[in-house]
C-alpha cells in the first residue's frame, strides 16, 4: 500500500507526520519511507541509518548540432515549454526550461537535436533498524523536480513487496511535482494547520485531489481550539479528519532537535494510532 | 540608436515596468528617426516559462542597441542578449519612460 503525505501549504508538518507515522507503523509492518520532497529532502534528519546505495540520476536534454540544421525552426514551434529559441541562425537550448519530452528531437527533420543525459540529482537508499528510507535529492540549481520524483518512485517500485507500506513524503504545493508524487498512491493524507493560510491551501489541495480522483483525508497539525474554520470546511465538504496533532511547544522543541515526537507524547501517539487503524481498515476494504 | 524600455503603458508618460520577460509593453525609441514603436507583450507574458528569452529575441530582431529596464533580465534572457551587443541598463523603477530616458542620457542608470 502506498500512502502520500501532502499539503497545499509548506511547513504544515508533512515530514513530521511522515517520519513519526512511518516509525509507528514500522513496529508491526514492513515500511518504506520515501522522501519525494526532492528540493529539500529532510526526513533522514530524524532517523538514524546506514547508506546502502547512492545512484546519480539524469535527465535527457537536446543538444543542437549546427552542421545538419536547416534552421526550419520546427523544434521551436513544437516546444511547449519555450526551452528552445531560434536566433540569428542558431538554436539556443535552455536546459532548465526543458521537460525532456523529446518533441524537438523526434520531430526535427534532420535529426539535429540528439538527446544527451545530464545529471540532475541523486537517489539514496538508507537502511534504518526498523525501516528503509529512500530519498531523491536535486542538484543545486536544478529546477525540474518531476523527473527525479518519478525516477525515485521507480527505484522504490522495484523493491516493494506486497505487504510493505510505502509512505511518500511529498513536496508542498499543488503543482506538477505534487501530481507526480501522488499519482499512483492508494490514499493521500493532507496535512494542514488551523490558520487562514492553512485553510486556503487545504482547499487548493482538496481540489487537486478531487481532479485526480484520489481518496484522501485530513490531519490537522498544531491543533488548538482557537480557529475552527478548517473543521467547519471539512465538515461541509464531507472530508474525514483522521487525526489532530496538538499545538505544543514541547513538540516543537523535540522536532528542532531532530527527535521523533510520538515517543514523548501520549496524545501524539494516540493520534498516530488512529491513522494506523484507519489505514488498516483501508487494507481490509481493499482485500474485500 | 534604438532604445528599448519595459513599460506598463504605451506612452512616454507611462510608468516603467520593473520586470523584463513579463512586462506589459516594450517601447522602442529610434533616436535617429524620432519614432516610438510599441510592442504589446501579452503573448510572452502569458508563458508559464521562458518569457524572458522571448522578449530578448524581440529586442534583437528589432535591432535594439540599448535596453532600459527595472530589475534586470533573468539568466535565460541574459544568455540570449549576450548573442547581441545590446547594452543593458537596470534600476529604472518607479519613474516614467521619459524620466528613465533622461536618466540614461545623463548616465544616471547603472549598467546591468
Amino acid at each position: 500500500m502506498k500512502i502520500a503525505i501532502a499539503s497545499g501549504k509548506g511547513g504544515t508538518g508533512k515530514t513530521t507526520l511522515s517520519v513519526n507515522l512511518a516509525s509507528l507503523l514500522a513496529q508491526k509492518n514492513s515500511v518504506f519511507l520515501v522522501d519525494l520532497d526532492v528540493e529539500e529532502p529532510n526526513a533522514k534528519l530524524f532517523l538514524a541509518g546506514e547508506l546502502l546505495s547512492e545512484e546519480p540520476k539524469y535527465k535527457m536534454i537536446p543538444k543542437w548540432s549546427e552542421e545538419s540544421c536547416t534552421f526550419c525552426q520546427k523544434c521551436v514551434e513544437v516546444c511547449n515549454y519555450h526551452a528552445l529559441l531560434g536566433i540569428a541562425n542558431e538554436i539556443l537550448v535552455f536546459p532548465n526550461l526543458c521537460h525532456s519530452c523529446y518533441a524537438c528531437s523526434e520531430l526535427c527533420p534532420t535529426q539535429s537535436l540528439p538527446m544527451f543525459a545530464q545529471k540532475m540529482g541523486t537517489a539514496r537508499h538508507y537502511v534504518m533498524p526498523d525501516m528503509e528510507l529512500i530519498e531523491g535529492e536535486l542538484d543545486l540549481g536544478e529546477e525540474q523536480a518531476v523527473s527525479l520524483i518519478s525516477q525515485t518512485k521507480t527505484y522504490v517500485d522495484k523493491l516493494l513487496l506486497k505487504d510493505t507500506i510505502a509512505i511518500y513524503d511529498c513536496p508542498p504545493g499543488t503543482s506538477c511535482p505534487v501530481i507526480e508524487a501522488v499519482k499512483d498512491v492508494d490514499f493521500v493524507i493532507l496535512v494542514t494547520e488551523p490558520t487562514p493560510f492553512g485553510l486556503n491551501d487545504l482547499k487548493l489541495a482538496v481540489e487537486t485531489m478531487r481532479v485526480l480522483k484520489k481518496p484522501f483525508g485530513v490531519v490537522v497539525n498544531r491543533y488548538d481550539a482557537q480557529d475552527d474554520r478548517v473543521f467547519a470546511y471539512c465538515e461541509s465538504e464531507n472530508i474525514e479528519i483522521l487525526a489532530k496533532i496538538p499545538n505544543d511547544k514541547a513538540l516543537a522543541v523535540l522536532y528542532s532537535k531532530g527527535a521523533l515526537i510520538y515517543h514523548s507524547s501520549k496524545s501524539v501517539k494516540c493520534e498516530l494510532e488512529k491513522i494506523s487503524c484507519f489505514l488498516k481498515s483501508l487494507t481490509c476494504k481493499e482485500r474485500a | 540608436m534604438k532604445i528599448a524600455f519595459t513599460t506598463k503603458g504605451r506612452e512616454w508618460q507611462s510608468e516603467m515596468e520593473p520586470r523584463f520577460g513579463r512586462t506589459d509593453y516594450i517601447l522602442i525609441y529610434d533616436e535617429d528617426k524620432d519614432t516610438l514603436i510599441i510592442f504589446d507583450n501579452c503573448e510572452a507574458k502569458s508563458h508559464e516559462h521562458g518569457a524572458g528569452p522571448t522578449v530578448a529575441k524581440i529586442l534583437i530582431e528589432n535591432g535594439v542597441n540599448v535596453l532600459i529596464t527595472g530589475n534586470g533580465p533573468g539568466g535565460n534572457a541574459i544568455e540570449v542578449l549576450k548573442k547581441s551587443s545590446i547594452e543593458v541598463y537596470s534600476g529604472a523603477i518607479e519613474m516614467s519612460v521619459k524620466e528613465a530616458y533622461d536618466k540614461y542620457k545623463n548616465k544616471k542608470l547603472p549598467r546591468f
